[in-house]
């Protein structure tokens, strides 16, 4: 296993915490007839992998959620490659919520996908709910190959309903053809300044993402769209809010802000549905 | 030690055109989301731990030393909205033209040749900051000072703030941009040696989303 990055972590983070360990590995690769197979399909501890559908040219896996996690001092990883030419569609079944563990100690979860020359990756988990009390330190770090495509979303969810956030520190870097696309923090709860001001939040407890990137990205004249209550034919602040908008790259990413996960999703299709293909 | 040039710098009236810019004030005025001294104290945390990190960090590893189209890039990577890097940029050209006034330099030459429609603003800051004889230290603090300093002077014109009030918002915030200034300080450093993931990406989903909300306004106060 690779390192994991330690781009964000705090020094206080222990390197040997007592939870759990757990690293799920995907690899994608293409055969002779243009089948997506998975040679590698290696799920453990909470990470059980299924995979649905027939083979095709897109391999279609879910993660389905065996147990709560991570707890406060897990160590969790999922590393997903499509191999050039490959095609791999991941799903979850389930949200994933960070709880507090019995140590105290923070949690972490690293999430590295990488994809080829001409191969898919379409990332698309449920929400991360962060559970009050909970501490979590995330990492996902993508490397796309020149004429890779990704699909990648990411819902946050601040708080179960009725409670105060966890602690969540998520840091999202995407590089294409080694050069860094987008890198992002975001860094929410007890503990971090400004968190809950109307710079960031004004009040929303659902925020999110929906990155797509590819070739088809690269002469198109992208123009940025307003989504949800954000758009003046909808003003509306009670719902969710967001924006579509070219990265400085073959890219485009929707950022969201929401009241609650449902409405925060409605924001994110409304933004897969005005991307091409 | 060369104290007097970073009040220079970060003097209000030095002229790079900071004063026709909000930082997303105006957008959040208009959604009722700064209504009083106390919502733009709330306002400019946020937007100190967000956008002023990032602005302090890319200033303090230009003025480390590190290099500036490389810096613009990382700027580009945090800068997720075409709204907020259009307004980065044409504030760099601004500041550009008043730092090669003020201490002209190679390297501030150099910057200008090779992005002829502005870097980034933080990143000329930060060459500025270095061509003036100052520390990075120094360029995250003028960096960090105006990315709270520029909404609360357009408050004051936005809701007619009394000044005094939207002094003492700054005021309160002092201790909050020593330890954001000495942060950036220390990961501007380690850029030139270690690249970019030692920089803060903190971001703020709002600002970016009312950004581009504000940009498509037909008539507006402020640029940004």
């Amino acid at each position: 296993m690779s390192p994991a990055p330690t781009t964000t972590r705090p020094s206080g983070v222990p390197a040997t915490a007592a939870g759990l360990r757990a690293t799920a590995r995907i690899l994608a690769r293409t055969d002779a007839h243009g089948i997506t197979r998975l040679p590698v399909l290696d799920g453990s501890g909470p990470f059980a992998l299924r995979r649905t559908g027939f083979p095709g040219p897109q391999a279609r896996v879910c993660m389905v959620g065996a147990m709560s996690a991570p707890l406060g001092g897990d160590r969790l990883a999922v590393e997903a490659t499509a191999e050039a030419g490959a095609s791999l569609h991941l799903t979850a079944s389930a949200a994933t919520v960070a709880l507090p563990g019995r140590t105290g100690d923070a949690a972490t979860y690293d999430v590295r996908l990488t994809v080829g020359d001409g191969a898919r990756l379409d990332w698309l988990p449920e929400p991360l709910i962060c559970a009050e009390g909970s501490d979590l330190w995330m990492t996902t770090t993508v490397e796309l190959a020149p004429t890779a495509r990704l699909v990648l979303r990411e819902e946050q969810v601040l708080g179960r309903s009725g409670e105060h956030t966890g602690t969540l520190h998520s840091r999202l870097t995407v590089r294409r053809a080694g050069r860094t696309l987008l890198d992002q923090e975001t860094a929410y709860g007890p503990g971090v300044p400004g968190w809950d001001t109307s710079a960031a939040l004004g009040g929303h407890r659902a925020l999110g993402q929906l990155l797509a990137v590819g070739p088809e990205f690269e002469d198109a004249e992208q123009r940025v769209r307003l989504l949800g209550g954000a758009a003046p034919e909808r003003r509306d602040a009670t719902g969710g809010q967001g924006v579509l908008a070219p990265l400085t790259g073959p890219a485009v990413l929707a950022t969201a802000v929401a009241p609650d996960a449902l409405r925060l999703r409605a924001v994110l299709d409304e933004a897969a549905r005005s991307l091409p293909g | 030690m060369n104290r007097a040039a970073l009040m220079v710098l970060a003097d209000g009236r030095f002229p790079a055109g900071g004063h026709a810019h909000s930082g997303g004030a105006e957008a959040a005025v208009a959604a009722g989301r700064i209504t009083d001294a106390a919502s733009l104290e709330a306002f400019c945390r946020g937007r100190l731990h967000t956008a002023g990190l990032v602005a302090a960090g890319l200033a303090a590893a230009a003025a480390a030393g590190g290099d500036p189209l490389a810096l613009d890039d990382v700027a580009d990577a945090r800068t997720p909205v075409p709204a907020l890097r259009a307004a980065a940029r044409r504030l760099g050209r601004q500041m550009m033209r008043a730092a090669r006034a003020a201490w002209p330099s190679a390297e501030l030459a150099a910057l200008a040749a090779a992005r002829p429609r502005g870097a980034h603003q933080p990143v000329v800051l930060g060459v500025a900051a270095r061509a003036a004889g100052l520390t990075p230290l120094d360029a995250a603090y003028a960096a960090a000072y105006e990315n709270v300093s520029g909404p609360a002077t357009a408050v004051v014109r936005l809701l007619s703030l009394d000044p005094f009030d939207a002094t003492a918002v700054l005021a309160r915030l002092a201790g909050d941009l020593d330890r954001l200034a000495a942060d950036a300080a220390a990961a501007g450093a380690r850029f030139p040696t270690e690249g970019p993931h030692v920089l803060p990406a903190a971001s703020a989903p709002l600002l970016d989303i009312t950004a581009e909300q504000h940009a498509a306004w037909p008539v507006r106060l402020f640029a940004s």
